[in-house]
């Protein structure tokens, strides 16, 4: 194989990896559009919130701490002690159903037949608040994240490769993580989304609001699994990224990179939100080794958008949208 | 009756209300929110704090006590922007925008004001040239003096012999980020270096593909102009493709604490470019903690005293400071005006003796501003983090910059800059 063709299948490989991280993102959105129909601009936000909530548990950190020492003099900002990883995770998962539950009940509840752009409009309030709310209870600081996940080169695949090609391929250990969660948890999703009570239940409401509502499905309890389900999503999102470049606030900007990916695979498939994070890594990786050196470089951000509105000439509903056909 | 005595009220609360003396107002422009606020926040908080040490301990600066009005800005251009609107009105000696964005946009605005802006180490890097900048200073050093030490250093790791190494600059794409480009390749030219650039979009969270090309290329060595997420992720990826750290270079904006912290021990080896020391081993130092962290006076939780960013904080407010101490002397006043304090800052002097009086032996270079040089020295060190230890530490002393190179460079776009805006030269 040509040199240009290795380098040209690592970047395509790497760029499959990119797209899961993407695509982990994109998932958050696609559960509670398919549920709802509410495009949520706090996802990005919510990853945000919950790896903070998850670094603070694990290290102790008292919340609020800054506000409180502010208030009564005090000088405290850790708990003596650090919780195990698994148990922060645990924890911080609980914590993003208790936010669910409070989106639903002083947010949404109040919001029901409503439009939709009022609902997003109370999405962007909600990003902006849980941005503010989440600097006040941890700190701005940039926080490690140890979660004990591996990361950097994988050394079986780069000396596998190296034995039949002459080139060793780079693929992150971390990036085959976030591969084998974000499978796994397509998996379950769908298994509870086919198989259980709850899961019918979301299927239904998805469906149709009303008749959902007329058979005694109680619209207020799916949106708090919903919004609970994202919130957990979220906090894997969080991790994956959080991992790569310590928690801190530019972590709500992975939301900019799930847009594209919903583009291209429609706001309500989960298999969209998949392939969809998969062509757009790939797309612009690919673009950006063979095109970008030519015009200057850093393509990405903008490249990304360009695909997905190339689909859109074609299927503007994404790739796996539902089309909608309204008669008149 | 009830009328005068609610007048008589008014009046009290009027002269109750008033300024009792004087001030010298330092506004800080500041970012303790959005992406950029691990870097912000601890800038910041040094700036402040030596402001309040100042006040605390020797009454502030000539007898008159300093303010510090602080303005969030969350690194964005538009908000300096408003915030140099809103807090010019307050008696504003002078301005330290803490971006380059906010400094381009205010250049013309803080001159026509006749307010003193004072940008070191970031901003319009040849604004050094004082004939045409009246009212910018960037000393003791600018990104192109970064570059240039960085070189420097590689030339005395290489035996002064650089001739076919490959250099890479990973960049910020943006106006920050492309600034050392043409000094880089002048550079290249002069030493026989190949020297490419790859930038990185904002905010720098994905940088899978340049890493991936940076492995392909094998160059040499690494040079980083990196600010907020960019920084973490690029130390990141450079441990996960085995680069090693010692061969990357970044600069004083790329070499904080938070900046290698999440690469864990990858991270050991890596350098950065500074223009003033590191670690809190200066008696300056220990009177923060006394006077300012201990009496329960400090901006933030005292947890950052001695970090690098919050060492340039203090740094600005001490050349600041002195700048005023140095335009109470030349106009013989305690209560300056802003175009005074422009004045002061043009004749400023730092000398060794005085950065010993100040509990800063060491810290910075020694160095005279003149109506040409608004640059100061452009002298630089290298620094280097350990990982295991926790701390940066020193591994040059400050070295002057290639001027024969950079000083073209300054000349060029200034008189560029002055061309375009009708600009006199000053100093004839």
């Amino acid at each position: 194989m040509s040199e240009q063709l290795l380098f040209a299948a690592e970047v395509t490989l790497n760029g499959l990896m990119a797209g899961v991280l993407y695509a982990l993102v994109a998932l958050g959105f696609v559960l509670i559009f398919k549920a709802s129909g509410i495009f949520n601009y706090a996802q990005g936000v919510m990853a945000l919130f919950a790896a903070l909530t998850l670094v603070g548990i694990q290290q102790g950190q008292v919340p609020f701490s800054h506000l409180i020492n502010a208030i009564f003099g005090t000088n405290i900002h850790h708990f003596p002690w650090q919780v195990p990883s698994i148990i922060a995770i645990i924890l911080a998962a609980g914590v993003m159903v208790g936010f669910a539950w409070l989106v639903e009940r002083y947010i949404l509840k109040h919001l029901v037949g409503q439009p939709d752009i009022i609902l997003f409009m109370a999405t962007i309030g909600l990003a902006y608040f849980m941005e503010g709310f989440g600097d006040i209870m941890w700190g701005s600081e940039i926080k490690t994240l140890d979660v004990g996940l591996p990361s950097g080169l994988n050394e079986t695949i780069d000396t596998v490769t190296y034995n039949w090609f002459g080139y060793g391929f780079f693929i992150d250990n971390l990036d085959i993580v976030a591969a084998v969660i974000a499978a796994l948890l397509v998996a379950a999703l769908t298994i509870f989304s086919q198989y259980s009570k709850q899961g019918r239940a979301l299927r239904a409401v998805a469906d149709d609001h009303s008749a959902a509502l007329s058979v005694g499905i109680s619209l207020r309890f799916i949106w708090v699994l919903v919004w609970s389900i994202a919130g957990f999503v979220a906090l894997v999102a969080g991790i994956m990224w959080g991992a790569k470049s310590g928690v801190q606030f530019s972590l709500s900007l992975i939301a900019l990179k799930a847009l594209p990916v919903l583009m291209l695979g429609g706001f309500t498939s989960i298999p969209g939100a998949i392939i969809g994070g998969l062509i757009i890594g790939v797309g612009e990786q690919l673009f950006e080794f063979a095109i970008g050196p030519l015009i200057g470089g850093a393509t990405q951000n903008w490249f990304a958008y360009v695909l997905a509105l190339v689909f859109l000439i074609f299927r503007p509903q994404g790739l796996f949208g539902e089309k909608i056909i309204e008669r008149v | 009756m009830k009328f005068s005595r609610v007048a008589a009220a008014s009046v009290a609360a009027l002269m109750v209300g008033a300024p009792a003396m004087a001030e010298l107002v330092f506004p800080s422009l500041s970012y303790r929110t959005g992406p950029f606020a691990a870097g912000g926040i601890p800038y910041a908080d040094g700036f402040a704090d030596y402001m309040t040490l100042l006040n605390e301990r020797d009454g502030g600066v000539g007898g008159v006590k300093i303010s510090v009005p602080e303005c969030e800005t969350a690194y964005n251009t538009e908000k300096g922007v408003e915030c140099y609107e809103a807090t010019k009105g307050e008696g504003a000696l002078v301005y330290n925008p803490l971006s380059t964005g906010i400094t381009y946009q205010l250049i013309p605005k803080a001159t026509a004001d006749d307010i003193p802006l004072y940008t070191p180490g970031y901003g319009r890097t040849s604004a050094a040239n004082g004939k045409v900048f009246s009212h910018v200073f960037n000393f003791p050093a600018n990104y192109w003096n970064g570059a240039s030490a960085a070189v420097n250093h590689l030339l005395d790791i290489n035996g002064a012999d650089l001739s076919g190494k490959k250099v890479i600059l990973l960049h910020f794409n943006g106006a920050y980020g492309k600034e050392p480009i043409p000094t880089l390749t002048a550079l290249g030219e002069k030493h026989g270096f190949d020297f490419s650039a790859i930038p990185v979009d904002y905010p720098g969270q994905e940088q899978k593909s340049q890493w991936l090309q940076i492995r392909r290329e094998r160059p040499d060595y690494v040079l980083f102009w990196g600010w907020g997420v960019m920084n973490q992720v690029a130390i990141q990826e450079a441990g996960n493709i085995r680069f090693p750290l010692e061969n990357m270079i970044g600069v004083w904006w790329s070499g904080a604490e938070h900046d290698v912290k999440p690469a864990g021990d990858a991270a050991t080896g890596y350098k950065a470019v500074a223009f003033h020391g590191v670690g809190s081993d200066y008696p300056v130092f220990g009177d923060i903690q006394k006077y300012v962290v201990d009496a329960g006076k400090a901006a933030g939780n005292g947890d950052n005293v001695g970090t690098v960013i919050y060492n340039r904080g203090v740094y600005a407010a001490m050349m600041l400071a002195e700048a005023a101490k140095k335009a109470q002397e030349i106009h013989g006043v305690a209560d300056i005006t802003s175009g005074q304090m422009r004045d002061g800052l043009e004749q400023l002097e730092i000398t060794d003796a005085r950065m010993t009086e100040l509990g800063m032996e060491g810290f910075g270079p020694a160095f005279k501003v003149s109506c040409e040089n608004h640059g100061g020295p452009g002298t630089a060190a290298i620094s280097q983090w350990d990982a295991g230890k926790g701390t940066w530490s020193l591994i040059s002393d400050f070295g002057p910059s290639d001027m024969e190179v950079i000083q073209p460079l300054i000349d060029a776009d200034s008189m560029a800059y002055a061309a375009e805006n009708n600009i006199a030269e000053r100093c004839n």
